[in-house]
């Protein structure tokens, strides 16, 4: 069996499942976000579920319209805030712990291998990083696993996807998954979990590894993961709230395809409006002018991205036409980040530096753009309206690419501001 | 019966356009259902009808989980879902709440905008009733139907907890 399957037997009770079967799955942990959260919560009364199924098995996040971006986010996150504390929801992560969830999970030792978690965000893929099972659910679906405690899921088909190589300078986990996706499309894994692994993988860290996972569903994957190594497991040990387990796939496990991607001389990808596969070398759209720059959301604001960033803006300046916005992703990053000094060289290169939220990502708030702007984004869609008007461009890049792209004005690889 | 006028859209509708952003923070379906499909044309909840068809390409509703796109495409009355293929959370919230999917490549190619085409969701059975032609969509595994038929997740999970 692949680890995925291993990990959906344990959750069904059963010695083994094969790719199609369906199942009735028991979570370890499950995810709402202050918008699916909302939802859940009027379905859970049509439901008539007046109590969630285990407290500690829940984590509530506020991350998409946190602060309260205006006056109907506020009666939302107050409803929120009440929901919980009737429930007596102890992973509670409100203005002062908050992020974006799928940062704030792993960080927090919510998220551990082995688990399988159910997250009301389609980015819920992203804890498969640390060697869980995870997917993304609607509200519905949210409420239904809450009330119950248990979810229906089809076993799903796994690919794999084997990287070989070694990282460039400037390469990062956004530039492999982003090349992942711009070969196999962005319905290339419809309903089935991708599995990363390869001598090159090997060598990422966990912040790579998560940008990795975070990005399977833009190929219509159920879920991305990378089997447990020293790497994971160092980090997790720093961080677990409860016990794990470590599964890995067998050697004669079954994959409905096989991808092998070559790393070595690799260029920085970035993807071209209006599509998350519509993926070229950072060479092909070098020169594009720029109005904003986004260094944010649950894809690209960890501490290692900002650090990243920080190395190529330090003692520079954000373009007098572009606007730059950087977003940290969670609460503790963001306060890493301050004494690491990296906000300062963010200040002082003209970026508005916002607290944690998902923000401009999805157009909600702080960098929505107007009509016929650009962009370049390090966040993970780029469709039509995505992050503002219909008529607004972005272009989706990793943090690196983002930082040189401020600094020059217009899309551009990293070594050419250095 | 649902029988209804048909318009149609491309691959990869993605759930960005079917409902932006910046709606996100209504649950009221019936505030939402006006700005349906806004992203690819913002008169399409003024030219559609309640009962009107959507017949779409491969993997409709696509990206980001919000339940404000089929939840908006419910409120607004669409009467159906003819697509090769759906993106898997898109095809969950459709039948936790109740939007009859259909997933057929055959009609899905075939019928043209402005058909008008009968559905029987019980057989899966579609008519293109201007063409006259007739198509088969790919039944849903038991599970699933039996989740259809009991009108979806909510009055699933009543029947489960033991609320009347």
């Amino acid at each position: 069996m692949t680890i995925t399957e291993k990990i959906l037997a344990a959750h069904a009770g059963k010695a083994a499942v094969e790719p199609g079967e369906f199942i009735v799955a028991r979570p370890d942990m499950v995810m709402g976000n202050d918008l699916s959260t909302a939802g859940a919560i009027g379905v859970l009364r049509k439901m008539g579920a007046a109590k969630v199924f285990d407290p500690e098995k829940i984590a509530i996040v506020f991350d998409h319209i946190v602060p309260a971006r205006d006056i109907q986010a506020a009666d939302l996150l107050k409803g929120v805030r009440q929901w919980v504390r009737e429930q007596g929801i102890r992973h509670f992560f409100d203005e002062g712990r908050h992020g974006i969830a799928h940062i704030i999970l792993p960080e927090q030792g919510l998220a551990l291998p082995g688990n399988l978690i159910i997250g009301g965000d389609s980015h819920s893929c992203t804890y498969g990083a640390v060697g869980a099972f995870s997917t993304g659910v609607g509200h519905t679906d949210l409420a239904g696993v809450l009330a119950l405690g248990e979810i229906w899921l089809k076993v799903p088909a796994s690919i794999k996807s084997t990287y070989h190589g070694t990282l460039g300078p400037w390469i990062m986990g956004k530039d492999l998954i982003l090349a992942t996706i711009g070969k196999i499309g962005i319905d290339g894994a419809l309903y089935q979990a991708m599995e990363f692994r390869g001598p090159a993988l090997a060598t990422l860290g966990m912040s790579e590894r998560l940008t990795m996972c975070n990005m399977a569903i833009e190929a219509g994957g159920k879920s991305g993961i990378v089997a447990p190594d020293e790497v994971t497991l160092s980090y997790v040990r720093e961080r677990a709230t409860r016990p794990w387990t470590v599964y890995q796939s067998d050697p004669d496990a079954r994959y409905v395809a096989e991808y092998d991607f070559e790393i070595t001389g690799m260029r920085p990808q970035v993807a071209k409006p209006f599509s998350p596969d519509n993926v070229v070398p950072v060479d092909e759209v070098a020169g594009t002018p720029l109005d904003q720059v986004f260094i944010g959301s649950c894809t690209n604001a960890k501490l290692e991205d900002l650090r990243i960033a920080a190395r190529i803006l330090r003692g520079k300046k954000a373009h007098a036409g572009t606007r730059l916005i950087v977003i940290p992703a969670s609460t503790w990053i963001w306060n890493q980040a301050l004494k690491e000094g990296l906000l300062e060289i963010f200040a002082e290169a003209g970026a508005a530096v916002s607290t944690p939220t998902c923000g401009a990502c999805f157009g909600g708030h702080t960098g929505v753009l107007g009509a016929g702007e650009v962009c370049l984004s390090t966040s993970n869609r780029n469709f039509v309206g995505r992050m503002g008007h219909p008529t607004a461009q972005s272009y989706l890049a990793n943090p690196a690419v983002a930082a040189a792209s401020a600094i020059k004005g217009c899309i551009a690889a990293p070594e050419e501001v250095l | 019966m649902i029988r209804g006028r048909v318009w149609k859209f491309g691959d990869d509708v993605n759930t960005d356009v079917i409902m932006p952003g910046k709606y996100l923070a209504m649950h009221d379906p019936a505030e939402i259902a006006p700005y349906i499909m806004e992203g690819i044309d913002p008169d399409f909840g003024k030219k559609a009808k309640p009962g009107d068809i959507i017949v779409a390409g491969k993997n409709f509703g696509c990206g980001s989980s919000r339940e404000t796109a089929p939840g908006g495409l419910k409120a607004f009355g669409i009467g159906a879902i003819i697509a090769p293929t759906f993106a898997r959370i898109f095809l969950r919230n459709a039948v936790n709440i109740g939007l009859p999917v259909l997933e057929c490549p055959a009609a899905a190619a075939d019928i043209r905008e402005g058909d008008v085409v009968a559905v029987e969701m019980a057989t899966g059975r579609i008519t293109d009733e201007t063409t006259g032609r007739t198509y088969q969509a790919s039944p849903f595994p038991p599970f699933l139907q039996e989740l259809i038929a009991a009108g979806g997740l909510i009055p699933y999970v009543r029947r489960r907890l033991g609320v009347a």
